[in-house]
């Protein structure tokens, strides 16, 4: 009796093993949850992209549901889901903001001229003020924030059709 | 008059406090804060290149948020004061000796369990007469 026991406790630590390599491996370390959901967008007050001079703060954001796309020129899996966005924008299912992060003012213009432009508003952060503040450390990424500036979501990197998906899903799940 | 010509830039060099991280220079007002900054940037992680701290680290994130760290300090902000306002933004993740709490808790009581499970098994073997 007591022999059996002797083999099988290597064979049961062997399978343990086996469970957390399985599970380890289907980690993925770059998604770190943020802490920020379920908390109002920092306050900001930053220049916005489109226009000379004008400046747009936590008011001017839209009173219904939106997301928030962290994105910049120099990043290239951006591209990846700038059709998306688009779809998205022109749909009108959800309005999108765009946060343009570290980047440089022309530059920024000038890719939105080139691919095109899904963004309602767009936020123009080249110090990464707001950026630090929502704890963006890879670009691209999308936050969804309900209608009263809350923190529902984060998706880390290019957006995909069932990211987008997930986010509508979100929303619904909130409603009463 | 030659050793003056020495001496006196290393005296300099000595009584500014000075930390050098990634090629660029920080100053302090004291050799406090620059042992509290020194300290921080070996306990926080990029979160970028997540093997390596924010002193180690060459990455755009690694640079802001050492920035960030030094303008803290330089504020005269506490050591925990600082390690909260990146927790809130980017989640314990930033830390690298990880808090107590309940999703943490295996890497924190494991070693104990699997020392008292050894020392049950020893006693439960270690029980049998020997047949000779």
């Amino acid at each position: 009796m007591k022999k059996k026991i002797f083999f099988i406790i290597p064979l049961a630590l062997f399978f343990i093993m086996v469970g957390f390599l399985i599970v380890g491996l289907q980690l993925d370390p770059r998604k770190i949850p943020s802490p920020l959901i379920g908390k109002k967008i920092p306050k900001f007050n930053l220049a916005e992209l489109s226009s000379d001079g004008l400046t747009i703060t936590n008011e001017d954001l839209p009173s219904t549901p939106f997301l928030l796309n962290v994105w910049a020129s120099w990043c290239s899996a951006c591209l990846e889901e700038h059709e998306l966005l688009k779809r998205i924008s022109d749909s009108g299912s959800i309005k999108v903001i765009g946060l343009n992060y570290k980047d440089n003012h022309l530059e920024a213009a000038r890719w939105l001229l080139k691919y095109g432009d899904p963004y309602t508003k767009k936020i123009f952060d080249p110090e990464a003020s707001l950026g630090l503040n929502l704890g963006v450390y890879g670009v691209p990424e999308t936050f969804l924030i309900d209608e009263n500036g809350i923190i529902v979501y984060k998706h880390i990197g290019p957006l995909s059709f069932e990211t987008y998906r997930n986010f509508l899903q979100q929303l619904e799940n909130k409603k009463p | 008059m030659k050793i003056i010509k020495i001496i006196l830039p290393m005296l300099l060099l000595v009584a500014t406090s000075v930390s050098i991280a990634s090629n660029k220079i920080y100053s302090f007002e004291n050799s406090n804060q620059q042992l509290i900054f020194e300290n921080l940037l070996e306990e926080l992680r990029c979160l970028v290149c997540q093997n390596q701290s924010l002193a180690d680290s060459g990455s755009g994130l690694a640079t802001d948020l050492r920035d960030e760290v030094y303008q803290m300090v330089i504020q005269n902000n506490s050591q925990q004061a600082i390690k909260t306002f990146l927790v809130e933004r980017y989640g314990n993740f930033v830390l690298y000796d990880p808090p107590l709490n309940p999703s943490t808790s295996i890497l924190w009581f494991a070693p104990f369990i699997l020392a008292a499970l050894a020392v049950g098994l020893v006693l439960f073997f270690s029980k049998t007469p020997k047949l000779d």
